[in-house]
This record gives C-alpha cells, sequence and structure tokens, in this order.
C-alpha cells in the first residue's frame, strides 16, 4: 500500500510534466523535445536556487520562469527560422545540456539537507509520501484550474485553433507563430517546474535526469486518452494527470512481477508502451468498420 | 461490438492495477514468513562492468562468509538502467522488502537515501561520498548510510605517469562533464598534474558519441591521456585503446577493467576487492552493528595494473615502475 501510494504521489508531479507535454502535443500539434531539456533545467534552477537560500516556493517558481525561457528559444526556432518542430526540440536541448551543467555548477547536487517544499511539509509532521501527495494536489489543481480559465480566453482559443487548423485560423487574424510561441513556452514552463517539484522529491538534481522523459509524458498523454475520450478541456486536463499516474502504477506493476530479470524490465515497459499506443488504432479499427458512417466521432 | 472494446480496455487497465496490487500483495507477505534469512536487497544504477563486478565481489564475500543466497540470505537485484525515473519505485520497493540494501554508485544511494526511514543502506562505487550528502563525515556517517568509496589515490598515478612517460610534458583528460564522479577525480588530478610541472588540456564530454572525435582531438595535442574513473569513458574504453595506439597517445588512469579494455596503466581500484569490502562492513551491520557509527571506508585493494599488450604495441618499457606504498 505504501508503494502504491507513493507511486501515487510520484504520478501527481510527472502529471504537470505530461500537461505540458498535452499543450505542444495535441492542443498545438507539435512534438517537442525541448521537454527532455526543459526539465532537468527546471530541476537544475530549483536546486541551485535552494542551495544558494532561497525560499523554496521561490527557487519552484524562478524554474517555472526558466522552462518559459526555454520555450521561447523553441518557439522562435520553429516560427521565425523556419526550423521544423522535431528539430527545433533536438537544437535547444542539445544547448540547454551546457546551460543546465552552468546552472547547475556540477553534474549532481545534493538537496538531502536543504530545506525544501517536502522537508518543509514534513516538518510541520507529514510523512513524506503525504507531504509529496499535498504538494502534488496543490500544484495540479492550481495548474489545471488556471490552464483550464486561460484556454477559455480570446487567446487561449487562439492557441487551440492553431493546432486544429492553421490556414483558418491565419483566415481569422489569429497570429499563428505567436500562439505558437505562447504555446511553446506555457509547456516547457511546466516542464520545468516538473522538474523542480521531482528534483525536491527525489532529494537532488542530476544533469543526465531529463532522459526519457518525454516518453513519460507521451504515454500519460495516450493513457488517458484511451481511458476517457470526448471531454472538455478542464476534463481532458485532469485525464492526463489520471493517465500519468496510471503509468506509474504500470511500471510498478512490471517491477513488482515476482522474479522478474532485471534486465528485461526496460523491454516489458517497451512493449507495454507500445501496447498501449497501438489501443486507439484498435479501437478506430472495430469502429469503423461495422459502424461506418453512423458515428460521427470516430 | 464498440461496447465489448471499451469494456475489454477499462478489464485490461483495471487488471494491470489490479497486478499491481497483488505483486505488492506479495512482497508483502514475503516479509512475514522468515524470521532467520536475511533480505538484502541490491539496487543497482546502471549495467556497467565496474559496477557488477562490485555486485558480484559484494554477494561472493557474503557466501564466503556463511550467507549463502537461498539459505540464510535471500538476494533481490534490481537494476535501474540509468533511468532517474525508476529510481524512487524501485528504491521504495527494496527499502520495504528488505533489512539491508546495497546501493551501487551515487545516484542509487541518494535516491535509497531520500526513501529509507529505518533500513541500513550500504553504497559501494560512490567516489565522494561527502559532497553527494551521504555522510555527515567520513569516520562517523551519522545516519542510515554508510559504505564504501572507490576514489584511488591520484598522486600516485601522477607518479606512475613520470615514471612511465618520462618526455611527456602535455596531458589530457578526458571526463564526462555529466558525472559527477568524474568532476571530483578531475578537480584533483588537475591540480596534482599541474603541480608536477604538467601542461593540462581538459576535454569534456556528454555522451559515450562525442568520445571518438573527442578522443582524436586531444590525442592530436597531447603525450598522454588520464582518465577518471567515468561511467562513460569506461563504456567506451575498446575504442580509447584504439585510438591510442593509433596516435601513440599511452592512457592512464581508471579502473583496472578499464585499462584491460584499453588503458596503459592504472594504480586502481579493483572493483571485484571493493564489493567484498563492502560485503564486510554488510556483515558488521546485519549482525547488529549501528551504520551511524561504521566509518566508510576508501578501497584496501589498490594496485599497480598494467595492460602489458598495451604496452608492447606503444613501445613502452613498463617493467621498472614501482609504487612507493
Amino acid at each position: 500500500m505504501d508503494l502504491i501510494l507513493s507511486s501515487l504521489s510520484q504520478g501527481l508531479l510527472w502529471s504537470i510534466m505530461a500537461i505540458g507535454v498535452y499543450l505542444t502535443y495535441r492542443i498545438l500539434d507539435i512534438a517537442d523535445l525541448t521537454a527532455e531539456g526543459a526539465y532537468p533545467l527546471g530541476a537544475a534552477i530549483c536546486a541551485t536556487g535552494i542551495v544558494s537560500g532561497l525560499n523554496p516556493l521561490l527557487a519552484t517558481f524562478l524554474a517555472f520562469l526558466g522552462g518559459m525561457g526555454a520555450g521561447l528559444v523553441s518557439g522562435l526556432l520553429h516560427t521565425k527560422m523556419k526550423i521544423p518542430a522535431l528539430l527545433t526540440g533536438i537544437v535547444t536541448l542539445t544547448g540547454l545540456y551546457s546551460i543546465n551543467l552552468k546552472v547547475l555548477g556540477k553534474a549532481n547536487v545534493a538537496l538531502l539537507r536543504q530545506t525544501t517544499l517536502v522537508t518543509q511539509l514534513q516538518d510541520l509532521g507529514l510523512s513524506k509520501t503525504n507531504a509529496v501527495l499535498l504538494i502534488g494536489g496543490v500544484f495540479v489543481l492550481v495548474v489545471i484550474a488556471l490552464l483550464t480559465l486561460l484556454l477559455k480566453t480570446q487567446v487561449g482559443l487562439a492557441l487551440r485553433s492553431t493546432g486544429d487548423n492553421i490556414p483558418m485560423s491565419e483566415a481569422n487574424g489569429i497570429n499563428v507563430d505567436q500562439m505558437k510561441i505562447y504555446g511553446y513556452m506555457l509547456s516547457n514552463g511546466l516542464i520545468a517546474l516538473c522538474g523542480a517539484l521531482l528534483t525536491q522529491n527525489n532529494g537532488y538534481a542530476d544533469l543526465n535526469s531529463g532522459t526519457g522523459t518525454i516518453v513519460i509524458g507521451l504515454a500519460s498523454v495516450i493513457i488517458a486518452e484511451v481511458i476517457l475520450r470526448n471531454l472538455t478541456i478542464g476534463w481532458r486536463l485532469a485525464s492526463v494527470v489520471l493517465g500519468s499516474i496510471l503509468y506509474r502504477m504500470i511500471i510498478l506493476a512490471i517491477l513488482e512481477i515476482p522474479g522478474m530479470d532485471a534486465d528485461l524490465v526496460k523491454l516489458f515497459s517497451a512493449i507495454l508502451l507500445a501496447v498501449v499506443l497501438f489501443v486507439p488504432e484498435v479501437q478506430k479499427k472495430i469502429k469503423i468498420r461495422p459502424l461506418a458512417g453512423t458515428d460521427k466521432t470516430a | 461490438m464498440k461496447k465489448i472494446v471499451k469494456t475489454a480496455l477499462l478489464g485490461s487497465v483495471t487488471a494491470l492495477s489490479a497486478l499491481a496490487l497483488v505483486a505488492c500483495g506479495n512482497s508483502d507477505s514475503k516479509g512475514a514468513n522468515s524470521k532467520d534469512t536475511v533480505k538484502v536487497g541490491i539496487l543497482q544504477y546502471v549495467e556497467h562492468d565496474s559496477l557488477t563486478a562490485a555486485r558480484k565481489g559484494f554477494i561472493a564475500e557474503l557466501e564466503d562468509n556463511g550467507y549463502k543466497e537461498g539459505d540464510k540470505i535471500t538476494v533481490d537485484y534490481q537494476n535501474a538502467q540509468g533511468d532517474q525515473a525508476n529510481l524512487q519505485t524501485i528504491s521504495e520497493q527494496l527499502t520495504g522488502d528488505n533489512d539491508i540494501v546495497l546501493a551501487i554508485a551515487t545516484p542509487a544511494a541518494q535516491s535509497l537515501a531520500t526513501v529509507s526511514t529505518e533500513t541500513p543502506i550500504l553504497f559501494t562505487a560512490v567516489t565522494d561520498p561527502l559532497s553527494a550528502d551521504l555522510v555527515d563525515s567520513i569516520k562517523k556517517p551519522g545516519g542510515l548510510l554508510t559504505g564504501t568509496s572507490d576514489q584511488a589515490p591520484i598522486d600516485k598515478q601522477v607518479d606512475l605517469l613520470g615514471q612511465a612517460l618520462p618526455d611527456a610534458k602535455t596531458v589530457g583528460i578526458l571526463y564526462t562533464t555529466s558525472e559527477r564522479n568524474s568532476e571530483v577525480q578531475v578537480e584533483e588530478a588537475q591540480k596534482l598534474l599541474e603541480k608536477a610541472g604538467y601542461k593540462v588540456v581538459l576535454k569534456g564530454i556528454s555522451t559515450t558519441n562525442d568520445v571518438q572525435d573527442a578522443t582524436t582531438s586531444l590525442m592530436k595535442d597531447v603525450d598522454a591521456v588520464f582518465v577518471p574513473t567515468d561511467n562513460t569513458v569506461a563504456s567506451t574504453m575498446t575504442m580509447i585503446g584504439e585510438l591510442s595506439v593509433e596516435y601513440k597517445v599511452p592512457v592512464i588512469g581508471g579502473s583496472t577493467d578499464m585499462v584491460d579494455a584499453g588503458g596503459l596503466l592504472t594504480y586502481g581500484t579493483n572493483y571485484e576487492a571493493l564489493g567484498r569490502q563492502t560485503a564486510k562492513i554488510a556483515i558488521k551491520i546485519i549482525e547488529g552493528a549501528d551504520p551511524a557509527e561504521v566509518a566508510v571506508e576508501y578501497p584496501e585493494t589498490v594496485n599497480l595494473h598494467v595492460n602489458e599488450e598495451m604496452a608492447k604495441k606503444l613501445g613502452i618499457d613498463v617493467s621498472e615502475l614501482s609504487v612507493d606504498e
């Protein structure tokens, strides 16, 4: 039970990354690899801030701003220099390696003896898991609430229409490039925020921690879509949180298989991920054949 | 039809979650039935020759002291395969299920340190446990963690370099910028080499893909290359060895495994022996010692290790080398 609660708490923290990925991948229809650089950037800014004596909440917020900066760079590369989205992400990610190393000062910074959001709550008498659950819950709620409000404003609607149909949006007088840049900034800001929260949970910031994070984000988004569909924007963001928690549970399940060969864990994760990613296609195929023409949502 | 699919999907998700629950239930019941066997968990950060050697040495030494796997102890081995996102889950699993957990390499130790509330954690292959915040001090760790560092004396390496290559003037250092353990050694090596009168050229890499270019460009400018015990460099030692022969620039330093793969010589840590040394600390703790009071140890088995084949290929006489103990 402890393990499940802990996976739940981590799932909550990771869901902020998943929401960030959702913004670019689904709302703007861009696969953005900047995420793998923005995540350790958030961790680095937050860790360095905390070590140099900043209030952990302020350090976490600075991480969010730093991530937005990284998103701004990607956004400009993509829209002004017309670099394809996938390459844009790779370019920024490559550059961020050096930036992250400079921010962190060294490859690994320990936070075990520092005051973080987690230890602040622990000092109030909460267990570590409960502290993380509380932090995750509060941040997720705030992020979803603010994003839902934002996406319903004029700018938010313009952002969503940009992802749906660029020519139509342009025809309606939307500055598509500007919307994409906003999307990039918001997305990477959230991913860096996730990095900042997880580094406080982990007790250290590590330069290599970004590797594989995009997979976690994408998998969470797609698991959410497999389970729940046709939701309003607020509930869609909430479903991503559920997807993220389920992804951690799946990983836990694989790790808990008795007598599991440690070398094969990654292979099993990959197979499971492939199966999950295949599900929408199966759904589509089965739906279309017998019900062609009658199901408008398919 | 559509409904069936949806139900099947929901079913499979539920089944997965149930699997997680059942699996957790299993491990809990495992904890209840055996009082006289000691449950040892092992968390290795990444697959790597030196780290694996340490793990094997650890298990072998336990066995030699009567703690045979399946008889008096159970071993629960997990490898995070370099994936930091899963470290915490694995750490919680291991600390929850076991009486004592061995952490191999720094990130594994840091992750276990944040998670464990009562399970003693042993670490090995951690270069600088102090800067990684694992212990209060080397003599008195003061918490649940103690273990062995893999830091070999670098001054001896510099001394050996002078003996093997009396004409060398410029020394290059190749290391991974994302590995804290390497940085610690590089800072020290640079200081010592400069003090000994060498000109030092630093070359940092970030992934195994950079190694060939970085090594080539470095070897063009230097008379010898020093490498720390660096995970990325270790994985590519064979290629570095080939370049070393091609450019006639010997590679010095690192672990004994690294020298076997493509280095000339090192005065370095034997990881198998380091694992055994860690097992001796483990036994003390299993038999009741308080980890807070058990000092962190530096490698006992440090020896001059020469790759004779490499020496022949490079035309270097290594028969006269000696180390002041």
